[in-house]
């Protein structure tokens, strides 16, 4: 008789940590129709391998996840202080190329060679950091353009160790199979976006926001800007590093199509359509973008051209980009206390004001 | 050699020359950073291509045809994309390198990725202590000048320039001046895209002509403006033959100097940012909140 009692009482805790847990999911999450978007996009990509395994479309995400961390990292940079850089391939290359060659010349393995690419694109970052940061606004950004070219003549000037043209290949494998890639990656970017966005949500984002506001008031306030900048270009350079030295592993390839200026054009581009200053933004639009021109691949010859003309006319109707569009139409902010709520309710939900 | 190195950097020179003060005097006016400035230069080399070549035009004509058309493309592109997004500055970069991309991708589909050239307008050359020099070179050369010279006047002499010098330092004074700040923001976006067509033009048949034809041009047009100071013609002017001759003396002088011109002339660039921060002739900007 003692048993089932025990059992029952066990039973018991386990149910009330399960309706606790339930109470604060239907409180939390399930209020806001983007904070639901987020959980769903976290569980389909969870658990998309238990419905399909297909190849191609775990290659296309597995690349989708590793831009997302890229077009991220640029928006903590870019959209956060304002710092507008228009070469981020820059951190992805630099990240690309040492992962490769650690991993080809020092046989370090991939989880190993990957940080340690992230690092290589952090001292890049300072490098670059120290000089830009006496620059602003338009000045900065065509002066960051010039960082991956002048990488890339240098990659082509030494064949011998950079492979020139045909890039570093014959790296070791991310894993031993795709479903082990798409899971290290997914996973890995879910975290280092959620990092990212807890940065951004940080007293540190806070001074990172305030300086693109305006940078003459931070210092004013007794803050040091220029230790935040290039606290910034450190960061933003070790997350583009780390995508740098997954996309190496992954095509098992670093090749001098990691520094081109399209791929810097690119990132801003998906950061830009998704919204800047977000995080979240950033990351959507890749995971719309990146596959819209996969499957733009049956007309071959116009993929490119629709791309481009899709972006146009989305930027012409939504200037602020497309996330930030639909989140202020299912959404709305309570004048008094700044809680956003569904755009159905007629009062705030923490403090009924009514909303207009 | 010395007179090889000096002949293509005032090529070289005199183009971008072309190109950045189109680009400074738009970027000046309006704040527009326009990307695409370098792909209607491609546009214009390929409508030169096609009306010489398909449809037998002389090849004067061809180059006054491309001018007109490129600059009314241009024109059509502001009004449509650029203008009613003028306000946020990301979009504006972000619709630019979309307009570029466009129409490479068009030019791509229309004739392909193939390498086209266009014959010399003028053939025969001279001969200076040994070296060959091409008359279509010199004329390429006095062709940029003779057009710098014509923008330099418009710009200082004419009630128009005035507007647009104004409206460059001043938006909101200019504006309250009485001068129509759009429709000067307008007018000088066709001079600014018709610049880059006559770039286009006096370049083509120098140059092989392809879709990708204007990523370079871009980059150094860009480290141009950044080198003389963002919307300062003075020192686009200056930029651009420093650059240029930075390039062509890379080239005869170095080992693998062309994978490495683009490299040296940007390292000489960030050089010059290192020291004067707001570029050699430029104007540091009040802060614009």
């Amino acid at each position: 008789m003692a048993l089932p009692l025990k059992k029952r009482g066990r039973m018991g805790i386990l149910g009330i940590y399960l309706r606790k847990l339930y109470t604060l999911f239907k409180g939390e999450v399930l209020v806001l129709p983007s904070r639901i978007v987020v959980f769903l996009f976290f569980v389909v990509l969870l658990f998309l391998p238990v419905v399909t395994q297909d190849p191609y479309l775990l290659r296309i995400l597995i690349l989708t996840s590793i831009f997302a961390i890229l077009a991220a990292s640029w928006d903590l940079l870019s959209g956060y202080t304002g710092q507008m850089n228009f070469g981020h391939a820059l951190f992805f290359g630099v990240g690309a190329y040492s992962s490769a060659l650690l991993n080809l010349y020092v046989h370090i393995p991939p989880y190993g060679s990957i940080p340690l690419g992230g690092l290589a694109a952090v001292l890049a970052g300072l490098i670059i950091g120290i000089p830009c940061l006496r620059l602003r606004g338009t000045y900065l950004a065509l002066t960051t353009l010039a960082f991956p070219i002048i990488l890339m003549g240098i990659v082509f000037a030494i064949p011998g160790i950079t492979g020139g043209e045909l890039g570093v290949s014959g790296l070791s494998r991310l894993s031993s199979s795709r479903l082990y890639d798409y899971y290290i990656t997914v996973v890995l970017m879910l975290g280092l976006c959620t990092i990212m966005w807890k940065i951004t949500d940080s007293k540190t984002g806070i001074i990172f926001h305030a300086i693109r506001e305006d940078e003459l008031a931070v210092r004013t306030a007794g803050i040091n800007t220029t230790r935040y900048k290039l606290l910034a270009f450190s960061l933003s350079g070790f997350f583009a590093g780390i995508s740098g030295g997954l996309y190496a592993h992954f095509m098992r390839i670093a090749g001098p199509s990691t520094l081109e200026v399209s791929l810097s054009f690119t990132v801003v581009i998906w950061a830009v359509f998704g919204g800047i200053v977000t995080i979240y933004g950033p990351i959507g639009a890749v995971f719309i973008l990146f596959p819209l021109l996969e499957f733009l691949r049956f007309w071959p010859e116009f993929r490119m051209l629709m791309f481009a003309v899709i972006i146009l006319l989305i930027l012409l109707y939504m200037p602020d980009g497309f996330f930030p569009w639909v989140r202020d139409k299912i959404e709305k902010e309570c004048p008094r206390c700044k809680v956003r709520n569904v755009a159905t309710r007629k009062t705030c939900r923490i403090c009924t004001a009514e909303l207009d | 050699m010395i007179l090889d190195i000096i002949i293509s950097g005032l090529i070289n020179g005199s183009v971008y020359a072309l190109l950045a003060i189109g680009f400074s005097l738009i970027y000046g006016a309006a704040r527009i950073v326009n990307l695409a400035h370098t792909a209607f230069y491609m546009v214009a080399s390929y409508c030169i291509y096609y009306a010489t070549h398909k449809m037998g035009v002389h090849p004067v004509l061809a180059m006054l045809l491309a001018i007109i058309l490129v600059t009314l493309i241009g024109l059509v592109c502001y009004q449509l994309f650029i203008n009613p997004i003028r306000e946020h500055e990301a979009a504006v970069l972000i619709a630019t390198i979309a307009i570029a991309m466009a129409m490479q991708e068009v030019m791509l589909l229309i004739f392909t990725g193939d390498f086209l050239s266009v014959p010399a307008l003028v053939k025969g050359y001279l001969k200076i202590f040994g070296v060959k020099i091409a008359y279509q070179q010199l004329l390429t050369i006095g062709a940029a000048l003779l057009i710098l010279a014509g923008v330099w006047a418009v710009l200082m002499k004419t009630r128009l320039g005035l507007a647009i010098r104004s409206t460059a330092q001043d938006r909101e004074v200019a504006n309250l001046m009485g001068m129509n700040e759009s429709r000067v923001a307008m007018i000088t976006m066709g001079i600014s895209v018709g610049l880059a067509a006559f770039a286009g033009a006096v370049v083509v048949p120098l140059t092989i002509v392809n879709p990708h034809m204007w990523m370079h041009p871009l980059i150094i047009m860009l480290a141009v403006v950044v080198l003389g100071g963002l919307g300062s013609l003075k020192g686009s002017f200056a930029g651009a033959y420093i650059l240029g001759f930075t390039e062509s003396l890379v080239v005869f002088l170095l080992p693998m100097g062309a994978f490495l011109k683009g490299s040296v002339a940007l390292s000489v660039m960030i050089l010059v940012l290192l020291i004067r921060p707001e570029g050699l002739f430029g104007i540091a900007f009040e802060e614009e909140r």
